[in-house]
């Protein structure tokens, strides 16, 4: 076996292990639905699930791991754009708890 | 210092300020990089929807909870998770040189999304059957029906879009006029599209499991 077809059988291996892990941390999400537990801690773990999922996917599908300047670059302004979003929800639960016509 | 001397250093100097000016931004190549940046933009798109979604949700006391079977999701999930496994062989493959390998595997990651394309449709056909529409469904607030179709629609034509860009993509590069950097930049947006659904199925499918 020559060097390049062993870094390639390697390479292969390694995705072929990280498709294993996001399978089975999808396969987590779908056992979540199912217990009994309130909504916002059914949200809670999911996207915590999601997120490993996402990291994994970034890091060893789309190779962010080999260029940390542009993991750095996309980790900072999807973050902060996130973050800059999420100021809203207090909004919606003054919609459902704060106004005189709440339930 | 002689003039020699500082002409040399004038040279060494210019060049490297040449360089560094003309040098890929994290030595990526340009085309790389425009495809990043369009993820970027597009993953705040996705954001956007995703928390307006989340946010009507919350905000609804009667938001209805319809979906009694996640076999078809879980499917669709399968396959969209196992078509950024054949993207990767594709890329892989490429990179090597093993052109008509590529292909092959780029050809059946456009076929899996093709699948998952039908599987949606179906969903779409079954809920339109049971009465949900853009402005109606009958289990309570309209709002459902079209945040719904809104969010899982942006992500089919993301989907439908990644399908006709694959084919295209990998016809060009089995002709000779596209190298294996377009592969690789095609398979970005294809993962991109698999780690979208990452989180839609849990906002949009899981969530909303009838208990």
């Amino acid at each position: 076996m020559t060097t390049a077809e062993t870094h390639k059988s390697g390479g292969m291996t390694k995705d072929l292990i990280v498709y294993a892990c996001i399978l089975a941390l999808a396969g987590i999400q779908f056992l979540i639905a199912y217990q009994d537990i309130s909504a916002s801690q059914m949200f809670v773990r999911m996207m915590s699930v999601a997120v490993i999922e996402a990291a994994l996917a970034l890091l060893f599908f789309m190779d962010l791991a080999k260029n940390r300047g542009l993991m750095w670059f996309f980790v900072i302004f999807t973050v902060f754009v996130l973050l800059a979003m999420q100021y809203g929800w207090t909004d919606s639960f003054r919609l459902t708890d704060g106004v005189p016509w709440a339930k | 210092m002689s003039q020699a001397d500082l002409s040399i250093h004038g040279q060494v100097s210019r060049t490297t300020a040449t360089e560094i000016m003309t040098a890929p931004a994290f030595s990526v190549p340009a085309k790389k990089m425009a495809m990043w940046l369009f993820i970027i933009a597009d993953t705040a798109t996705f954001a956007g929807c995703l928390f307006a979604y989340g946010f009507t949700r919350n905000a609804t006391p009667d938001w209805p909870r319809p979906f009694h079977s996640i076999t078809n999701v879980a499917v669709m999930t399968l396959i969209l998770l196992t078509s950024s496994l054949t993207m990767l062989f594709a890329v892989r493959h490429a990179e090597m040189g093993d052109k008509a390998k590529a292909f092959r595997w780029t050809m059946i990651t456009a076929v899996c999304g093709i699948m998952f394309a039908v599987l949606h449709i179906k969903e779409w056909i079954g809920l339109v059957g049971e009465g949900v529409t853009l402005f109606h469904n009958p289990w309570g607030t309209p709002l459902f029906g079209s945040l719904f179709f809104s969010v899982t629609g942006l992500h089919l034509l993301h989907v439908t879009g990644g399908v006709v860009a694959l084919i295209a993509v990998g016809l060009r590069y089995q002709g000779g006029r596209y190298n294996s950097d377009d592969i690789e930049i095609t398979g970005l947006y294809w993962h991109f599209v698999d780690l979208v659904w990452m989180f839609v199925v849990p906002l949009v499918y899981l969530l909303n499991l009838a208990h």
